[in-house]
């Protein structure tokens, strides 16, 4: 792992300007803390993908088949026919550059191949060369380009270096967007086996034990169990979740993060207080223990054959629908491909919160609702006691997860809770939340420490927002609903603005919540005193 | 890149007329002949391109979503940016198409003062929105060389169009406006460092291309003046199919004639395609109605899946163990297994 220079070095480094040599005739240079550890054999060969090897980015030889060209170009001719966008984006682009200074990654580092205009032009020149006359003939002049291993590991490093947040396609006069274009051409870099482990290592796993983390159905029962323990320290009441359960009205699906690490953890925490509040009849499964998928970063392939299990899974233990927790690309997925991938299951019923008997028609036909939906109607409808005063040493802002806004367009809902959960509740300046948020600099499979220079990088935009509002508001909480976020922002906020912390809407949720019979709290989830309560803790010891 | 070779390219067309009208004569070869391919070119070319894209399946609806989507009652949906019906889609297109919503968008990043910060800056709207109204208003004020007589609606276009003529004798405000925004465009590429760096010779073929268009024009009503009536001759000719040459056109309209073939020819080729592609993309023209109405994907096919079964299979003794539930009992119970 590279040694990361002190964030103000690295603001300083950050230079805008275009080199001096056109880009076609700039070698790819990998450097350190901008790529990740290629896929190890074994991951590859758990799915079934093909040319599982040994080999190393920084290696001059990529020990491709030797009919690589032949398989990439065949995949570009296909995607072109299965794909409208994949043509059209190739196309229509007119190089206006309004996209180009809205990418988070090339904010942060400055590399003229950042811009999605010239990411995507690493592709279209491919095509160009191809897939038109004016390219075949023209070439360079066309702005075509033959297709070189040095070609191809531009593209690995360069659609590795984008994390399909769809910001770009916001501002572009045609809606080109460049997730799609990064989506293929990972699509294109699989079949020939060089993806990065920290996607295929998730994969593998889960396409085998359920969740990304690999965690075991009987380990599942145990860390969900332990987080009720540390519930029942803190409140005194002891949810009793079930799991596997046939019978039950709702099967629970959250991202595997939430399960393992911190913050994650106390988000999961505030879902099983609020469903032991309501008495709700759920289930977790142990199978259907990932609402995430890092499928989606190899191929639309892989990422249908890893969301079989939900359907499967709700229609096995006889479910009436399904709830999804806080996650990101999760959410997009069930919002956005979900239903297209597998048929919903007649069993399913349409929505119904079992408190409010408010009927989700907006999930008619997917029969899945966002936790954060769920708990906006409860307390829409009054049926939460709230205290959100156990909050007031928190000023929070909200950090609209990309998936989220620009895949799924839910920006009301989740504030609506925050601001009744907690006192203090700022936005950030409007260019960096809702539909123009930027990225954590940190999805779609890149949050491994190796890539840490460029997380910083791309983190930038979003912690400069939040160092406003920290500096102007006293911000010293940022929330947001998504398991990467999650994981992700702590460092990034501790590298560019110490003192702000990262939770979850849900464990904002779990600490204001009232809960029948419980015991007077004096310490959130964490185990930190309640504000107020510095002194009684003190006293109870 | 390439700035220097697309004007040497507009300037080699420019020189390719000349030769070929005033030194040799090809008045046939200008006049009827290239125009001709021109036009036929670009309907052959502008419907190929346009089935192509059409043959390419939409096999996921993946709008871009920037406002509300509709969930509530109490929450207000956002009915364009997040269009959840067909006539949220309408206005959502009609807005980009019209008014180009997402350029409107634009903003403008600046790194100083330890600080990211993000400014205003709708210029680039401006002057696409002025280049492209101008450039349509001009075309359809030409459709009065290829009708007769004119048509109400190009002879009210070509009043209004001339308002401020009590500033300058025959001025028309759209000849103004193209060749300023035109100008514009072509300076931004070459001074905005980014913009530049990812500029390719077609970007600027583009713009050379049409200035030299719309400047050989603007030369022929204000400076150069050419007799119209014989123009008018040889345009309804290629009208009505009875093309006919007139003698005495001066070179100056066959230069202006063959940019405008030019043009047409090209279209189809380049990204000048974005004007129909923008109706057909994805992003934009579906609602975001996802979770109320199935989207089916035409060539979808069955895939490898790790079913149940398989999972409880491998994981069945400790899911026993655990006291989760499974569908097929072990073949001993656990306790006689540790015996």
């Amino acid at each position: 792992m590279a040694k990361l220079p002190k964030s103000d070095e690295l603001f300083q480094s950050i230079d805008h300007t275009p080199p001096e040599k056109w880009w076609m005739d700039l070698p790819v240079e990998l450097k350190p803390g901008r790529f990740c550890y290629p896929a190890k054999p074994k991951n590859l060969e758990a799915v079934g993908f093909p040319f599982a090897r040994e080999w190393k980015p920084t290696d001059e030889d990529w020990k491709l088949p030797p009919n690589w060209r032949e398989i990439f170009l065949e995949g570009v001719r296909e995607r072109l026919e299965r794909f409208r966008t994949f043509r059209l984006f190739m196309d229509i682009c007119v190089r206006c550059g309004a996209c180009a200074d809205k990418c988070h990654f090339f904010i942060g580092s400055g590399d003229p191949k950042n811009m999605p205009v010239l990411r995507a032009e690493l592709l279209r020149s491919i095509y160009r060369k191809y897939f038109t006359t004016s390219g075949k003939f023209l070439g360079r002049t066309a702005g075509a380009r033959e297709l070189t291993e040095e070609v191809f590991k531009e593209l690995w490093y360069y659609f590795f270096q984008c994390t399909e947040c769809r910001r770009c396609s916001v501002f572009c006069p045609y809606g080109i967007d460049t997730a799609e274009i990064t989506i293929i051409g990972r699509e294109l870099i699989n079949l020939l086996g060089c993806n990065i482990d920290w996607i295929m290592g998730p994969v593998a796993n889960c396409y085998r034990t359920g969740n990304h983390l690999g965690i075991q159905p009987h380990a599942f029962k145990d860390m969900i169990e332990f987080f009720c323990d540390e519930i029942e320290e803190v409140t005194g009441v002891r949810p009793e979740p079930s799991f596997n359960r046939k019978g039950a009205e709702i099967l629970f699906v959250t991202p595997s993060g939430d399960v393992f690490a911190d913050p994650g953890t106390y988000t999961c925490m505030g879902y099983l207080m609020l469903f032991h509040e309501l008495g709700l009849d759920y289930t977790w499964s142990t199978y259907a223990s990932e609402g995430g998928n890092f499928g989606f970063f190899t191929s639309h392939e892989m990422a249908k054959r890893l969301h079989y299990k939900i359907y499967a899974e709700a229609e096995r233990l006889g479910v009436k629908y399904i709830i999804g927790g806080e996650c990101g690309h999760m959410w997009r997925l069930i919002h956005q491909y979900l239903a297209t991938w597998w048929k919903p299951p007649e069993s399913l019923e349409v929505p119904v919160s079992p408190i409010t008997g408010t009927k989700f028609e907006h999930a008619k036909s997917t029969k899945m609702i966002h936790v954060v939906e769920f708990t906006a109607d409860l307390i829409r409808n009054g049926k939460l006691k709230l205290d959100p005063s156990r909050n007031d040493n928190l000023v929070v802002t909200f950090h609209d997860s990309c998936n989220v806004a620009r895949g799924m367009g839910m920006f009301e809902e989740p504030r609506y809770v925050l601001r009744h959960v907690c006192n203090n509740f700022v936005d950030m300046p409007p260019e960096t939340i809702r539909e123009q948020t930027f990225c954590c600099g940190s999805g779609s499979g890149l949050n491994t420490d190796e890539y840490m220079d460029m997380r910083m990088r791309g983190g930038l935009p979003r912690a400069n927002a939040v160092k406003h509002v920290h500096e102007k508001h006293g911000v010293n909480m940022l929330c947001a609903i998504c398991a990467i976020d999650r994981a992700v922002l702590p460092p990034l906020m501790d590298y560019w603005v110490p003192g702000v912390d990262v939770t979850g809407l849900h464990e904002l949720v779990g600490n204001a919540l009232i809960m029948t019979g419980e015991k007077k709290r004096t310490t959130n989830l964490r185990g930190e005193p309640l504000p107020g309560m510095e002194d009684v803790e003190d006293e109870d010891l | 890149m390439g700035m220097k070779f697309a004007l040497n390219v507009v300037l080699g067309l420019a020189l390719f007329v000349i030769i070929g009208v005033k030194l040799l004569g090809l008045h046939y070869l200008f006049g009827v002949i290239i125009p001709y391919t021109a036009v036929t070119l670009f309907f052959l070319g502008f419907i190929y391109k346009v089935f192509m894209w059409a043959r390419s399946a939409v096999p996921f609806r993946i709008p871009t979503t920037t406002g509300q989507q509709r969930s509530f009652p109490w929450i207000k949906p956002s009915k364009i940016d997040s269009p959840y019906t067909k006539w949220g889609v309408v206005g959502r297109m009609a807005l980009e198409v019209l008014v180009f919503r997402s350029l409107f968008r634009n903003t403008k990043m600046l790194k100083r003062e330890g600080k990211i910060t993000y400014h205003w800056e709708k210029w680039l709207w401006l002057a696409a929105l002025a280049f492209h109204y101008a450039f349509i208003i001009i075309f359809i004020r030409h459709l009065r060389f290829f009708a007769d007589p004119v048509p109400g609606f190009v002879q009210f276009l070509e009043k209004a169009d001339s308002f401020f003529e009590m500033a300058l004798p025959g001025l028309l405000i759209t000849d103004v406006i193209v060749v300023a925004a035109a100008t514009y465009l072509l300076i931004r590429r070459i001074i905005i460092p980014q913009v530049k760096y990812v500029s390719l010779p077609a970007d600027y073929f583009a713009l050379f291309l049409i200035l030299a268009l719309v400047l050989t024009g603007i030369t022929m009503r204000y400076l150069w003046r050419v007799d119209v009536v014989k123009i008018k001759e040889l345009t309804m000719g290629l009208a009505t199919f009875h093309p006919v040459v007139p003698k005495g056109l001066s070179v100056i309209f066959y230069l202006h004639l063959f940019f405008v073939s030019t043009l047409f020819a090209y279209f189809p080729f380049s990204k000048l395609m974005h004007m129909p592609g923008v109706f057909l993309s994805p992003t934009r023209n579906l609602p975001n109605n996802n979770r109320m109405v199935r989207h089916v994907n035409p060539w979808d096919y069955p895939v490898k899946v790790h079913t149940y079964e398989d999972y409880e299979e491998e994981f069945r003794e400790k899911m026993v163990e655990a006291g989760i539930p499974v569908e097929k009992p072990l073949d001993k119970p656990v306790e006689q297994q540790e015996e």
